[in-house]
């Protein structure tokens, strides 16, 4: 049996987001800018792409900006923004359980004079507010923060941290990493107030090297990358067009009978969770209560997990080096990551885990299992199992 | 301007009656790199070996494929006159200078060989005359016979040859010249530089790596697969041999004292080293191994693990620092691939305080408990062993 349970990492593509892509390498394949049929039919494929993800967002489709991915997006975002506007100010305030594409572009600004504060997390990957709106400034410019962690799934309430930041200082610039948020929830940025929202194409069974920026028609960005002036000037060169109808295709199907997509994933997340923690010497991480398995044995959490992300679930295993448990699910045909695949071919310890306070000898032990809306109870099942038969194998060779 | 060259070989001009042995492999090992570049036409001529490059050859490239070639001892590229005639050639000779030295602004020297006896001038009527000719048309030039910036070689065989310009080759000898050897190979920084220091002079190679899935990735033997491509950029075709080492791995932890778990796997890796040897016809095994660099590399370690095979192990680097190693390693462009953070199967286990000074007899008391089931899964092991050709 072949389980694919590192949907954080990447997804596969739908038959529908393949059936376009082919079609327009094939056969639209004219460059957007050109002024032929041929161009104009490729651009149709951009402004149809930007009104299908502005539709899930209900936005103005002019305010999507394409990008290489996720990655570009944030960079853009956040260089872009105070670019434009560092004459508000040199404060900047984000979190300490970041994905790298925000932390290090941050890390950057900060070695350019700005002043960034990174505000602490509780031990469910939570962001403590009091602290964030305690640190707010005259001179604060933007805050950035992610919507659902990758490495732990943990959710932030963003709708209240928005309306809270914007009324202690209006003109603060939002900026929201909505890469594993996007498809898993309904996000109007408009509505919430967010001004600066990220997406990936390839966390969304959509193609990889393209993203998105929604960038609220109320603000302006600096570009970061020069050249033809494509996108309003906004992102030169010449646009991934088959991605980009690709990332569109993607993004309408996420929202198609969703509330069942994600119902079903919550369920089979607590089904797993609680079939996980009747082992011995496990926790899951991330969740709003202290979740080893001596506590919670095979206990039903449903509130606790609704209030995280329906498709991420981190556990760790005491004793066991989660590289070896990786392999060793592999060679049953599991695929899993060990806290998160962007971090994991590094062996610095994952920057969340270890805000969340989890010990570092957990942190070695910890699996990321990331679901998508057709992973099958019987995967999970069979996932539950394959670790039931290893776990003993594994905990008796350790290093002495 | 070069559209040949002229390839200088040393030790093998030492060799007797077997001498066109040592130059055909170094002739059809050059032949072999230079193939994927282009028609190069490589031949032997009176001591010499040639090779004449095709129109539009790269010149770095060339370059840089021959000085992986083993048994060159130096690369001259060379200016080939079509005729000997001492009119023709002086002209040759002073536009191959005018050439090459622009500016003129030189100390120079002219050094000359002939094959061809009857040639009306001698050698050193031709470095003479040659140098005489020089400073005629060229009279910015100076003359410098002790240490000239410059040597002008002029060599006159069928044809004339003129080159000035000498890049060291690697040395050693042609692969293949002194049989062949079993490599032990990791995925550290020791083991591809043993293989290639002695594969330097001479010595064909194949390898053996030991995996340990889960312990170790599919990465971790990738990193191995690239090295092995990268010592055989110098060797030649490689046979790499993957053999799944957690079980016999896990058999040794759960039977034997953990302090001595180290030395007893590194001796299965020999045993088991040694029966692919045989296979290949080796004649000696070859290990990245070095005094006291680590536990399982002190003397006594090396003793103990050294008396289980009866083919030599030879150890190029037994008496190197490991900054001479990693220096050669750098040389060799192993040294990025090898520092990858991949586990390998030495690691996964190791003792907090593994044993330095392992008695030979207590070590084999400690085996004895590991039974007949042992040789089962070492059989095991030899029978699923996978075959990686490696070009």
């Amino acid at each position: 049996m072949e389980v694919y349970l590192d949907n954080s990492a990447t997804t596969k593509i739908t038959d529908g987001v393949r059936d376009i892509m082919l079609k327009v390498m094939s056969e639209d394949y004219g460059n957007p800018s050109s002024l032929h049929v041929m161009g104009v039919n490729a651009e149709r494929h951009m402004t149809e792409s930007a009104q299908k993800i502005a539709d899930c967002l209900k936005v103005n489709p002019k305010e999507i900006v394409f990008t290489s991915g996720g990655t570009e997006a944030n960079n853009l975002a956040l260089i872009g923004a105070v670019m434009a506007y560092h004459r508000v100010g040199r404060h900047i305030i984000t979190t300490r359980i970041e994905h790298p594409s925000v932390y290090q572009p941050l890390l950057y600004l900060e070695e350019n004079d700005y002043k960034v504060d990174f505000i602490p997390v509780d031990s469910a990957g939570k962001i403590i507010k009091d602290k964030l709106y305690e640190s707010i400034k005259e001179d604060t410019l933007l805050v950035s923060i992610m919507y659902v962690n990758n490495e732990i799934g943990s959710v932030q309430d963003i709708e209240e941290i928005a309306r809270e930041i914007k009324s202690v200082k209006n003109d603060i610039i939002l900026h929201v990493d909505a890469v594993q948020a996007f498809g898993k929830y309904r996000i109007y940025p408009k509505r919430i107030g967010i001004d600066l929202l990220s997406i990936s194409g390839h966390k969304i069974h959509g193609p990889k090297g393209i993203g998105a920026l929604y960038v609220s028609d109320s603000i302006r960005l600096k570009p970061i990358l020069f050249g033809g002036g494509q996108q309003r000037g906004l992102r030169s060169g010449t646009e991934n067009v088959p991605a980009i109808a690709g990332l569109g295709q993607a993004a309408q199907e996420l929202y198609e009978n969703f509330d069942q997509k994600i119902n079903k994933m919550y369920s089979l997340k607590q089904h797993f969770i609680r079939e996980i923690s009747r082992l011995d010497d496990v926790r899951i991480n991330g969740l709003p209560v202290e979740c080893t398995s001596d506590r919670i044995k095979g206990e039903y959490l449903p509130e606790q997990i609704m209030k995280t992300a329906p498709h991420i679930i981190s556990v760790s295993f005491r004793g066991v080096r989660s590289e070896v448990l990786l392999h060793a699910l592999e060679e049953r045909g599991i695929y899993v990551s060990t806290g998160s695949a962007c971090s994991s071919r590094h062996p610095k310890p994952s920057a969340t885990l270890e805000a969340i306070g989890i010990p570092m000898d957990m942190i070695n032990s910890t699996i990321r299992f990331s679901m998508s809306d057709t992973t099958t109870k019987e995967e999970m099942d069979y996932t539950v199992e394959q670790i039931r038969d290893i776990l003993p194998h594994l905990r008796r060779f350790t290093r002495r | 301007m070069f559209k040949a060259f002229l390839i200088k070989y040393a030790e093998i001009g030492l060799k007797g009656k077997n001498r066109y042995l040592f130059e055909n492999a170094l002739c059809d090992r050059i032949a072999e790199v230079l193939k994927p570049l282009g028609l190069y036409n490589v031949y032997k001529e009176q001591g010499r070996v040639f090779v004449e490059c095709p129109d539009n050859f790269d010149y770095e490239e060339t370059v840089e494929a021959m000085q992986r070639v083993f048994g060159i001892s130096s690369i001259c590229p060379v200016v080939v006159i079509d005729d000997t005639d001492w009119e023709i050639l002086t002209k040759g000779v002073g536009d191959y200078v005018d050439a090459m030295y622009p500016d003129k602004n030189i100390t120079f020297k002219v050094m000359a060989k002939r094959a061809d006896k009857n040639y009306p001038l001698t050698s050193p009527d031709i470095c003479k005359e040659m140098g005489d000719y020089l400073l005629r048309r060229f009279p910015e030039l100076k003359v410098d016979v002790r240490e000239p910036e410059v040597r002008i070689n002029v060599e006159v065989r069928k044809k004339s040859y003129v080159y000035s310009i000498v890049i060291p080759g690697p040395g050693g000898m042609p692969v293949g010249t002194n049989g062949k050897a079993m490599l032990l190979l990791s995925g550290g920084i020791d083991s591809p530089v043993a293989g290639y220091m002695i594969s330097k002079r001479g010595v064909a190679m194949a390898a053996v790596y030991f995996h340990a899935p889960p312990y170790t990735s599919e990465r971790a033997k990738q990193k191995v697969v690239d090295l092995a491509k990268k010592i055989s950029g110098y060797t030649g075709k490689m046979r790499l041999y993957v053999v799944n080492f957690t079980d016999i791995q896990l058999e040794i932890y759960e039977k034997c004292p953990h302090d001595e778990l180290t030395i007893i796997m590194r001796r299965y890796m020999m045993r088991i080293a040694e029966r692919f040897a045989e296979k290949e016809n080796c004649l000696g095994l070859v290990t990245g191994e070095s005094i006291g660099q680590v536990a399982s590399q002190t003397m006594h370690s090396l003793a103990s693990t050294n008396e289980v095979c009866s083919m030599p192990v030879y150890r190029p680097l037994v008496a190197f620092d490991k900054k001479d190693i990693v220096d050669v390693a750098i040389k060799i462009d192993t040294y990025d691939t090898s520092i990858q953070p991949y586990e390998d199967c030495c690691t996964i286990f190791v003792a907090k305080h593994p044993v330095t000074k392992p008695n030979l007899k207590k070590i084999r008391n400690s085996e004895l408990r590991l039974g007949e089931y042992i040789n089962e899964l070492v059989d095991t092991a030899i029978k699923t062993v996978e075959i990686i050709e490696i070009e």
